[in-house]
């Protein structure tokens, strides 16, 4: 079976594209592509027997792509800064607002609780889309499968009681909706804004990609 | 016609120069951002066209999702160390969403709001 190295991304592409079906036909949050994919996955690897470490190594042909992939957010980013001009201070504000909130409640609720520097380390970026996220995570000596898991379950979260916050908290402005999605819950919580409207989505992948960067530039003040 | 070729060039060359970046200054950031950063102001000051990059960069971003399904399903060999946190972790992320979303919204409105009466 080892010498099959294209199975375990068969395996992957396949469960995506089902999950990608299903969350299209079922209009339930919960029903996320990536969390169908995971647990797709992870139910084949336990029903079969299929080795983790032979799953990881056919991995290891496409997961090289994670950083140049990260590095193309760049493109929309620019891309929406020419339409988003008019209201960049206030954008710009509202993620760095955020982001130290999102830092500084983590790190105090993690010494409150006595977790050690390897669950900080994991939990601290969970606010941030998963590229950034995981290689920050890695540096700190966090655990990646950890962080991978807060940070999508941190957007599906987001995505699915972000309306409900938007009313709770008066936030009308689109503009303001979309920082709150893109900041708080990264590319999964983008793609509810982008259903509540196209200038609430585009601000959202904008402050995703801030907000991400700002992350990267903060962490090691919180960790170490 | 699309010349993948050049494109996959200047997004791999902007991965090399995060490398690069990464191994030579002494700060803790990861090789993305370093890359993500300089084809941003590459953008900006017209160094890059978008039209350069458009068609490659959009394949990568298409398929990124893929690539996090590995790490989580590691998920599987971390479960010693998750299962005594799992309480506290759950708290944390349910309490730190709606803070952070609550935070950024509420900031970006008021400023909004601020530049709206001075017009």
């Amino acid at each position: 079976m080892s010498n099959l190295t294209f199975l375990p991304l068969v395996i992957t592409i396949a469960a995506y594209q089902i999950g990608l079906f299903v969350s299209k036909k079922v209009k339930f949050p919960l029903c996320n592509a990536l969390l169908i994919a995971i647990v797709l996955v992870i139910g084949t690897l336990l029903l079969t027997g299929y080795p983790i470490d032979a799953y990881q190594t056919g991995m290891k042909t496409i997961s090289w792509l994670l950083t140049p992939a990260t590095i193309c957010l760049a493109v929309p980013l620019y891309e929406q800064l020419q339409v988003l001009k008019k209201d960049m201070k206030a954008i710009l504000i509202g993620i760095c607002a955020g982001t130290l909130a999102s830092l500084l409640f983590v790190f105090g609720f993690c010494r409150l609780v006595g977790m050690d520097s390897v669950m900080l380390a994991s939990l601290l970026p969970k606010s941030v889309t998963t590229a950034v996220g995981l290689a920050l995570s890695e540096q700190g000596g966090g655990n990646s499968a950890i962080a991978a898991a807060a940070i999508i379950i941190t957007g599906i979260l987001g995505s699915i009681i972000g309306p409900l916050l938007c009313k709770l908290f008066r936030i009308k402005h689109p503009v303001a909706q979309g920082v709150a999605f893109g900041t708080a819950s990264h590319v999964i919580g983008t793609s509810k804004a982008h259903e509540l409207s196209p200038l609430t989505g585009a601000v959202s992948s904008l402050s995703l990609t801030v907000a991400g960067v700002l992350t990267a530039v903060l962490f090691p003040l919180f960790v170490g | 016609m699309i010349n993948y070729l050049r494109q996959g060039l200047l997004i791999f060359g902007f991965t090399l120069l995060g490398e690069a970046l990464q191994m030579l200054l002494p700060l803790p950031i990861p090789a993305a951002i370093y890359g993500l950063v300089f084809l941003f102001l590459a953008l900006c000051l017209k160094l890059v066209k978008v039209e350069h990059v458009k068609e490659f960069s959009g394949f990568l971003l298409t398929i990124m999702p893929l690539l996090f399904v590995a790490p989580t399903v590691n998920l599987l060999e971390s479960w010693g160390l998750l299962l005594p946190n799992i309480g506290w972790i759950l708290l944390l992320i349910a309490a730190s969403t709606i803070l952070v979303f609550g935070v950024s919204g509420i900031v970006c409105q008021a400023v909004c709001k601020k530049e709206d009466d001075h017009e």
